[in-house]
């Protein structure tokens, strides 16, 4: 088991954003988390990588651990963020730094990597995402789903043992939306372990291994693709599926 | 000497000449240096208070408040004399320059500490957080992701506090330093042809704050490369 959350709860302003949520997910598998927008599951996800802290429940990855109920020390907060990387919705690139020099920064500032070996690496990850005819551009040079793909890349470069998705291709044009989950899907199959907070429900269907469908707070239901699209047992599941799917 | 004759002014060319010199020679000397040497000082100040200003620890918040209050509550001249004038009387004595240099530089730093805290709030969360997976911690993110960013941000409004500055160094010729403005006034010590030295005095800074200024734009056109419209 390479994740295991236990009891997660945060309240902000007085409302109850988790309300203990609890999960695990083994190596080489793809959870994907849908619910609608204040369910809590982007919240689940940031505080996978710490950039959300619950008052409440431990989180343990590939062998480290964090009580947030206790106060965390900056090393351990160190320790767990570097097991996971996140891609995020709007992408979060750095402006003033190209392509290569996104994807090469982690490694090379703070996992110290050679230079060249990182550029090396780099190259065959943009590669692979279809980017290497922009490796010298600047992010506002690029498409939305180019600068998406490079905010995985920028991920997948760190070698972390957890990939984080948010949203990934939300904010992305519809005619975008492909290129983006075609990369993740690859991943997928390459055996990286994942969690996916999203709406496209057809890529959960066909790369997921687990979906936890969250509702205020709680994970009301959770199952393979098949048991939570096919035979959704919560009247509230059933509702938001067939509201996605109408949508779309 | 010039005359005002019948509604006419006559220019003292020679004088003109000959004053060019040692005044922009003052300027040269003592003017554009020191403003670079309290600039440079300026920013670290500034830098540091925006951090305090910053913090998460209300007592770090409060002392740098405290400060760019203080500076910003009191007339620069004034500063300069309780720096130059009222510190020998703690036994501290000071030197024209050096007071001039402690003076401005303090006056830059309260300034500059707002421009600087503004510039990195406008950079997005998300550049910190973007910072924070990629494994740096808080010093790291800043130096290197958000700061680059809060530059090109705080280039304009810092370059109008160092143009500001090179005027402001007028100010330490009430302290002796022999900069442009006090080699102006001595020459008129003299000669008496103060609309004519004033004049020169002025002209000279001019010259100097629109060369300033064609840098400023340089240097924002540079920063502009990775800024888009969409960004």
């Amino acid at each position: 088991m390479l994740l295991n959350v236990k009891n997660l709860q945060k309240s902000f302003g007085g409302r109850r954003i988790l309300n203990g949520i609890d999960f695990t997910l083994d190596e080489g598998k793809v959870l994907v988390l849908i619910g609608p927008s204040g369910s809590g599951k982007t919240t689940t996800l940031r505080s996978l990588n710490l950039l959300e802290r619950p008052e409440q429940g431990v989180l343990q990855i590939d062998g480290d651990e964090v009580d947030f109920s206790k106060p965390v020390s900056k090393k351990t907060i160190r320790a767990i963020r570097r097991k996971s990387a996140m891609v995020f919705q709007n992408y979060n690139l750095f402006p003033h730094k190209t392509v290569l020099e996104n994807v090469i920064e982690g490694p090379v500032m703070v996992q110290k990597t050679a230079k060249e070996k990182a550029v090396d690496n780099a190259r065959k990850i943009l590669e692979r995402v279809g980017l290497s005819d922009f490796l010298d551009s600047y992010p506002h040079q690029l498409s939305g789903g180019q600068q998406q793909r490079v905010g995985i890349a920028r991920a997948v470069a760190l070698k972390p043992r957890l990939l984080l998705f948010d949203e990934p291709t939300s904010a992305l044009d519809p005619e975008l939306v492909g290129d983006v989950l075609k990369v993740m899907k690859d991943l997928a199959l390459e055996g990286w372990t994942m969690v996916v907070v999203t709406h496209e429900l057809k890529f959960a269907e066909e790369v997921a291994d687990k979906v936890l469908f969250l509702d205020q707070g709680t994970i009301l239901e959770q199952g393979t693709p098949d048991e939570l699209f096919g035979h959704p047992k919560h009247e509230r599941t059933r509702q938001f599926l067939s509201r996605i799917m109408n949508k779309v | 000497m010039s005359l005002f004759v019948a509604g006419q002014i006559t220019v003292d060319w020679p004088l003109a000449a000959h004053s060019f010199w040692p005044i922009l020679q003052g300027g040269l000397i003592y003017t554009i240096p020191l403003a670079m040497i309290s600039f440079v000082f300026g920013l670290i100040i500034a830098m540091g208070m925006a951090l305090l200003r910053l913090s998460h620890v209300t007592v770090l918040r409060w002392i740098a408040r405290v400060y760019i209050s203080i500076i910003r509550g009191t007339p620069l001249l004034v500063q300069l004399a309780i720096i130059f004038f009222g510190l020998p009387d703690l036994g501290i004595d000071v030197s024209p320059l050096i007071g001039a240099v402690v003076a401005l530089s303090m006056n830059v730093g309260g300034y500059a500490a707002e421009t600087i805290r503004a510039s990195i709030l406008s950079v997005p969360k998300g550049q910190w957080e973007a910072g924070y997976t990629i494994g740096m911690g808080y010093g790291q993110t800043l130096r290197r992701i958000i700061l680059p960013q809060a530059a090109r941000v705080s280039i304009p409004p810092l370059s109008n506090s160092f143009i500001s500055l090179v005027k402001d160094t007028s100010l330490a010729s009430t302290i002796t330093v022999t900069e442009l403005f006090r080699r102006a006034q001595e020459i008129t010590a003299t000669s008496y042809d103060f609309l004519l030295l004033y004049s020169e005095a002025a002209l000279i800074y001019w010259i100097f704050c629109f060369i300033l200024s064609i840098i400023q734009g340089r240097i924002e056109a540079r920063l502009d490369r990775y800024v888009a419209s969409n960004e």
